[in-house]
């Protein structure tokens, strides 16, 4: 447990860093390393093929098109990226202590949790689960991406021109 | 059937609590709609990780495995098709910040 209570307070500072840099590419990389690092989490809860998921999609395919956004966009003057930091330091300054605050409070909190669930029979294996059990959410999955694939067609389609 | 759930709940709950404010205020304190996306993304990682918190202490990790797998997908679709939208709009405006929103038509 002692472990376990180590790598979210080390998840809980990648993700702090990911939001309070005031570089993009540095926030995109944190948030790559919070995603790494919630993977680890994963793994040690015994879920292995989310963390394999989170790992791969998130940690590599999310950070690769945060970084290609960033780099496609251009930099500030530096006048300007000067002021923006004076700005963010003080929209940001708040957070630490209000997450330290909040998790000093939430660590009094030990009431009795007593949940009723019906739970349904058959949760085994995590591909019987999702290839037998849970088919709509594979049909959905496979319509979003779809939906996802014509989404980004359209937005980088290029405007037909009067000679065409 | 009643499930029990142990103490270590709260241990989980906490850190969500704390995932959840990051991503909320990363979103709210920002003009730049990258790092609105970053926000997004850190609070699906909250999300994420209490689907998985909850499987582990109801111990039906492998529905909750199905889930996280299909928040993944929505959450990498999500992604790409926002950053199509940011750089599109950067083209436009030559600036990410959101406040060049409310030029916008519609």
């Amino acid at each position: 447990m002692i472990w376990m209570t180590l790598l979210l307070v080390v998840l809980v500072l990648a993700a702090l860093w990911a939001s309070m840099t005031t570089a993009l590419l540095r926030a995109a990389l944190g948030l790559a390393l919070t995603s790494a690092l919630l993977a680890v989490v994963m793994f040690s809860m015994g879920a292995t093929l989310a963390a394999v998921m989170e790992l791969s999609v998130c940690a590599g395919l999310i950070s690769v098109v945060l970084v290609s956004v960033t780099s496609l966009t251009e930099r500030r003057p530096l006048k300007e990226a000067l002021a923006n930091r004076r700005s963010r330091l003080r929209r940001y300054w708040p957070l630490p202590f209000v997450l330290i605050a909040v998790g000093v409070a939430l660590s009094f909190v030990h009431a009795p949790v007593e949940i009723a669930l019906r739970v349904p029979a058959g949760d085994g294996d995590v591909r019987t689960v999702l290839w037998s059990l849970r088919q709509l959410d594979l049909f959905g999955q496979i319509l979003i991406l779809l939906a996802g694939v014509f989404g980004v067609l359209v937005l980088f389609r290029k405007e037909a021109t009067h000679d065409d | 059937m009643t499930i029990e759930i142990p103490q270590s709940f709260w241990l989980y709950f906490t850190f969500f609590t704390l995932l959840l404010i990051d991503g909320l205020w990363c979103m709210l304190a920002t003009r730049n709609l990258v790092r609105i996306l970053i926000g997004l993304e850190i609070l699906m990682k909250s999300v994420t990780f209490f689907l998985i918190a909850a499987g582990y202490l109801s111990g039906r990790m492998a529905l909750a495995q199905a889930l996280v797998i299909t928040v993944i997908v929505i959450e990498v679709v999500v992604v790409v098709v926002v950053a199509g939208v940011i750089l599109g709009f950067f083209r436009k405006h030559d600036s990410l910040d959101v406040g060049n929103t409310r030029s916008m038509k519609g």
